[in-house]
């Protein structure tokens, strides 16, 4: 116990002298054991705790059958003899491969719908400042506030209507609902932070609307459409309840339905293809999220503080 | 800024405009409307449209494959005499207060956490937000398989590991359990989304006031009550009315984890009125529930009007 009040007192005058020697970082006097403590332990739990689910399904996608169901033998947080045998189940015996070609495409799809309709969107709305600009950007904003879950019923009869049940177009059609108004909202923000005077040169030395569009704004807004490109691209990616509503034939299933509906067959669920599904549908927005963490960050707050 | 202005004027040379598209392109009202026309087409059609059939379908018999006819407010009615309904409307605030509760406290903490400096912060940053990128229902699966009555890893933690239980638990198995269990899941999803959020504006506070109520003697919980808490406001407003909105809503967990079991207990309205309207093939009676989310939804709604309004009051100025 004295002891460890020692390390504590040697650590308190290391922080002090540190302090004294003009680091404007630590200007509270913190010593390292009470930064341990206050800081790195509980930022440390909750990494573990965020992370855990993810190492789960890792872990549990690539052990045997016989390793998953014994604890009392093997150490559950460890693979001993690692297999490749859900993972080869599920790309051959499934038509997961297929689930992720159809989901690529609708998301690829409405996305690039979703963002072009929103450049216009935006750039009529912050550039053109026509009569009542300010209400039809409320009212964008309002749409993004209308949750999927109240509308999937009517948008289901619409659909049928429309004689688009079970069909991709469907999808490609109604994502947009959500997709636009926060797009919009994002590339608002970012026609904003473009000088009106770049447009004014270019309207005085005769340039029409279109090409300042084209040539000045657009090129300049190149960051804003990434960001609203890739969070348009994530959000189709995990949209769930229109693709389990609107979509009823095995092989024309986004990835989240077909795992949940397809994968899950009887009483005894095959914990170790549901994990290998999970990841697999995971990674491709893993990965383009570990691309553009910066984007992703910057237009998740902004979104927030416009 | 001059300069690329020149550059990108001198690299091209605009067309004297004699054609009368040209001159089409340059009417205001022509430009408008074409820039407009994607957006509000596509947004009336799907949703301004849905959410005005979706009240008249809440006074309908209609079922799937069957057009309804005017029923009048009978299926509210029936509603208010279903117990399941009742479960699910005050599960769904329960779930929303409790969740939201969490996912604040704990978010708001590590955001304050991952405002100090730190060796990998961009790194730590990044792998936080892993939770709220990834498809909800695929983390759903994997939390549906922690939760699991006789492979929980959680389970064997504490009955295998630590010793603090003599039996594994049934999460999903009783109804209270399952309750708390999505609520956890919940609020595992939202910590990266609010955390992230607070961070940002954490990081608009300048440090000249933590020195200044530092050298006035102030205490850490005085500096965080009167300095970190009144600037953060503004933006803590607009993400917890966001945050409501969606955990209201939601679906993609619940439907996933327990699809409203065991016996009714973790139905939320959004998922009752899926099993109600397509499983079940009640539209009306779906369409009725999905309408009673949205007086609800509106008083969040106001509430993110007043968090903006305060927010622009108290800035002062760019209030155009």
């Amino acid at each position: 116990m004295t002891d460890t009040i020692g390390v504590v007192a040697e650590e308190l005058e290391e922080g002090l002298a540190a302090s004294t020697k003009d680091e404007p970082e630590i200007l509270s006097w913190d010593s390292r054991a009470r930064r341990t403590i206050t800081i790195y332990i509980p930022l440390a739990i909750f990494v573990i705790v965020l992370l855990f689910p993810f190492y789960w399904m890792a872990i549990t996608s690539v052990k045997p059958d016989f390793e998953m169901y014994d604890y009392k033998q093997y150490n559950p947080f460890w693979v001993h003899s690692p297999t490749l045998a859900n993972i080869q189940k599920l790309l051959f015996d499934t038509e997961y491969p297929r689930w992720l070609m159809t989901t690529m495409g609708i998301a690829t799809a409405a996305t690039f719908l979703s963002v072009g309709a929103s450049v216009l969107a935006a750039y009529a709305i912050e550039r053109l400042r026509f009569k009542g600009a300010q209400h039809v950007g409320l009212a964008i904003y309002l749409a993004y506030l209308v949750p999927p879950t109240i509308l999937f019923i009517p948008l289901a009869t619409l659909v049928f209507q429309f004689g688009l049940f079970d069909s991709p177009i469907a999808l490609i059609l109604t994502y947009p609902t959500f997709l636009i108004p926060f797009c919009t909202w994002l590339l608002i923000g970012y026609f904003k932070s473009i000088p009106y005077e770049l447009e004014e040169c270019a309207l005085i030395d005769g340039a029409s609307r279109l090409q300042i569009l084209r040539r000045i704004t657009l090129p300049l807004a190149v960051p804003g459409l990434i960001s609203a490109g890739i969070f348009a691209f994530t959000l189709s990616w995990n949209e769930f309840i229109y693709a389990l509503a609107f979509i009823q034939s095995t092989e024309k299933k986004t990835v989240p339905v077909a795992i949940l509906t397809e994968l899950v067959t009887g009483d005894v669920y095959q914990w170790g293809s549901l994990m290998a599904g999970s990841l697999l549908g995971s990674v491709p927005v893993a990965i383009i999220y570990s691309f553009f963490v910066e984007y992703y960050v910057s237009s998740m707050t902004g979104a927030v503080k416009e | 800024m001059d300069a690329t202005t020149g550059e990108l004027i001198l690299n091209w040379k605009p067309r004297a405009q004699h054609s009368r598209i040209g001159k089409l392109f340059d009417s205001k009202p022509f430009l408008v409307t074409l820039c407009m026309l994607p957006t509000a087409g596509l947004l009336l059609i799907f949703l301004t449209y849905p959410l005005g059939l979706g009240l008249w379908l809440s006074l309908t018999d209609t079922t799937i494959g069957q057009p309804g006819e005017y029923i009048g407010l009978d299926n509210f009615t029936s509603l208010f005499d279903d117990p399941v309904f009742w479960g699910a409307v005050w599960y769904t605030i329960f779930y929303t207060a409790v969740a939201t509760a969490g996912k604040f406290l704990l978010g708001l903490w590590l955001a304050m956490l991952l405002n100090h400096h730190l060796p990998f912060k961009a790194f730590i940053r990044a792998i936080v937000l892993l939770p709220w990128i990834v498809p909800t229902v695929l983390s759903s699966i994997a939390w549906w398989w922690i939760y699991d009555p006789q492979f929980s890893i959680v389970s064997y933690i504490l009955v295998d590991v630590l010793h603090l239980r003599a039996h594994y638990i049934d999460f999903l198995g009783s109804p209270w359990s399952a309750r708390w269990s999505l609520i956890v899941a919940n609020i595992w999803r939202g910590i990266p989304f609010v955390a992230i959020t607070l961070l940002a504006g954490l990081q608009t506070i300048s440090p000249s006031l933590y020195e200044a109520a530092l050298l006035d003697g102030a205490t850490g919980w005085q500096k965080f009550r009167r300095i970190t808490v009144p600037l953060l406001m503004p933006i803590l407003s607009v993400a917890l009315t966001l945050s409501v909105l969606f955990t209201f809503s939601d679906f993609q967990l619940v439907y996933a984890i327990t699809r409203g079991g065991p016996f009714n207990s973790t139905h939320l309205m959004a998922t009752l009125a899926f099993q109600r309207a397509i499983p079940g093939s009640q539209l009306g009676e779906g369409a009725a529930i999905a309408v009673s989310m949205i007086p609800f939804l509106l008083i969040a709604t106001l509430v993110c009007f007043f968090g903006v309004g305060r927010r622009k009051w108290q800035q002062g100025s760019d209030n155009d």
